[in-house]
């Protein structure tokens, strides 16, 4: 069965056609070619999926394109403004906190929303905001300290 | 994955006539953490899935008029365990959903998807247990409510006939003073299956031996999430620390666990005594301290 579903990503309007058991993700990279976000477990453990949905992360393998229908998503493609990079971007760059790259999709996009929920987060929220989110290559801790780093940035920007 | 249809109908009549005319094929559909997994890996190859997410109420958390929380079936585990009276008036609730898995999974797993997929391990049935919270379903035949004790019948079987879906969970106010605490095992601190976890309620009761009357829950430990009567009763008795021993002996002789691939039934067993002595110490001492 095929669905007409219209929705926002990235703050611009597509109106699709979408297959009734394609997910979420399937729609994203396949469709919209927006191959960003990434397939790792398909169960809702790895978090590489993760993506905004009304301001708030869901992974995209356990939604299906046609729940899209009305929503505003974000994907890591969108999370930059006019140019410039999102806080968590900019620290998980200058701190190394990438290696292979697969999970960082999804960890700037839990961080970002972890940053939204909770400015100022202690090292335990990190954790526990990102234990969605496998990495197999950094270990962690210049991800956690690339969290920390851009809530330090996001409040300064919010004082000036 | 399988191709299949999706349907998302406005009304209760709708969806369960749906729910009917499919010959078993047809399968609710609330946040899909569960069910879009069963289908990818080939266990279940529904026609059609049937979106229950905008029936009336299904995603509301509210506490009714009659001071009883009412949860609807597709609510989030996430608006549960951030909703403000949960967290003043049931947070054993609050703890046992936002145990379970990521924030980022919690978004979208359901309460009702919880109870209805009917694991031993939900971690949203003990508290409600505790609670002695009400489940509401609506069939081909009207509503109905069953006790959630009553609810569960064994591994992902429940009371559900076929053409009924569990509309709402209502769960009562705890008596007043009442303290609870959700101590859950994994094999991992956060974000990880239940390999034991125990829900404590404990509220002041003059008329108890021990001032003191109990509810406990049990995750994981047995076909399906269940009371523990005989250690309720003997801390209602004795809740001195030798009486929270025998309390917690109790608690570990009415698991009724498995071997399985994250710990052994012995194990587990143990764990239910651990964890329940911890749980109501804690109780205990908060208590007192209030």
């Amino acid at each position: 069965m095929r669905h007409e579903i219209s929705f926002t990503v990235n703050g611009e309007r597509y109106d699709i056609t979408v297959q009734s058991h394609h997910t979420l993700l399937q729609v994203l990279r396949e469709q919209l070619v927006l191959t960003g976000t990434k397939n790792g477990c398909s169960e809702g453990e790895c978090g590489a999926c993760t993506v905004l949905m009304d301001g708030e992360p869901v992974n995209s393998c356990l939604v299906l394109g046609v729940e899209a229908d009305g929503h505003e998503i974000i994907t890591v493609e969108g999370l930059a403004t006019d140019g410039h990079l999102a806080p968590i971007q900019r620290t998980m760059v200058e701190l190394g906190g990438t290696q292979c790259g697969f999970c960082t999709p999804g960890i700037l996009i839990a961080a970002h929303a972890l940053l939204q929920r909770n400015p100022n987060p202690s090292e335990q929220e990190i954790r526990e905001g990102l234990v969605g989110n496998l990495c197999r290559c950094t270990g962690y801790m210049r991800i956690i300290a690339a969290v920390r780093e851009a809530a330090r940035l996001q409040q300064a920007d919010t004082l000036n | 994955m399988q191709p299949f249809d999706y349907v998302k109908p406005k009304t209760l009549e709708e969806a369960s006539a749906l729910l009917l005319q499919h010959n078993g094929q047809a399968r609710p559909f609330a946040g899909c953490t569960d069910l879009l997994i069963r289908i990818e890996r080939g266990f279940l190859h529904p026609d059609v899935v049937v979106d229950i997410k905008a029936l009336p109420g299904m995603r509301e958390v509210a506490v009714q008029p009659d001071g009883h929380l009412r949860i609807g079936a597709a609510a989030t585990m996430n608006q549960v365990a951030l909703h403000p009276a949960v967290l003043e008036r049931w947070p054993l609730l609050a703890e046992g959903c936002a145990s379970v898995a990521s924030y980022q999974l919690r978004n979208r797993a359901t309460v009702g998807g919880n109870l209805c997929n009917a694991s031993p391990a939900a971690d949203s049935a003990p508290a409600l247990l505790c609670y002695e919270a009400v489940a509401h379903i609506f069939g081909p035949a009207g509503q109905r409510s069953v006790p959630l004790e009553q609810f569960f019948l064994g591994p992902g079987k429940t009371v559900l006939e076929r053409g009924e879906l569990l509309t709402a969970i209502t769960v009562p106010p705890p008596a007043p003073g009442a303290v609870g605490h959700f101590l859950k095992l994994g094999r991992t601190a956060v974000g990880d299956i239940s390999v034991v976890s125990v829900a404590v309620l404990g509220w002041p009761d003059l008329g108890a031996p021990s001032g003191t009357s109990w509810h406990i829950a049990l995750g994981a430990v047995a076909p399906t999430p269940i009371r523990a009567a005989e250690a309720e009763r003997l801390l209602g008795q004795d809740a001195s620390p030798a009486g929270v021993e025998a309390a917690s002996r109790a608690a570990a002789a009415a698991a009724r666990p498995i071997d399985d691939i994250r710990a052994s039934a012995a194990y587990r067993t143990d764990m239910v005594r651990v964890l329940t002595r911890r749980g109501v110490e804690r109780v205990l001492a908060e208590m007192r301290a209030s």
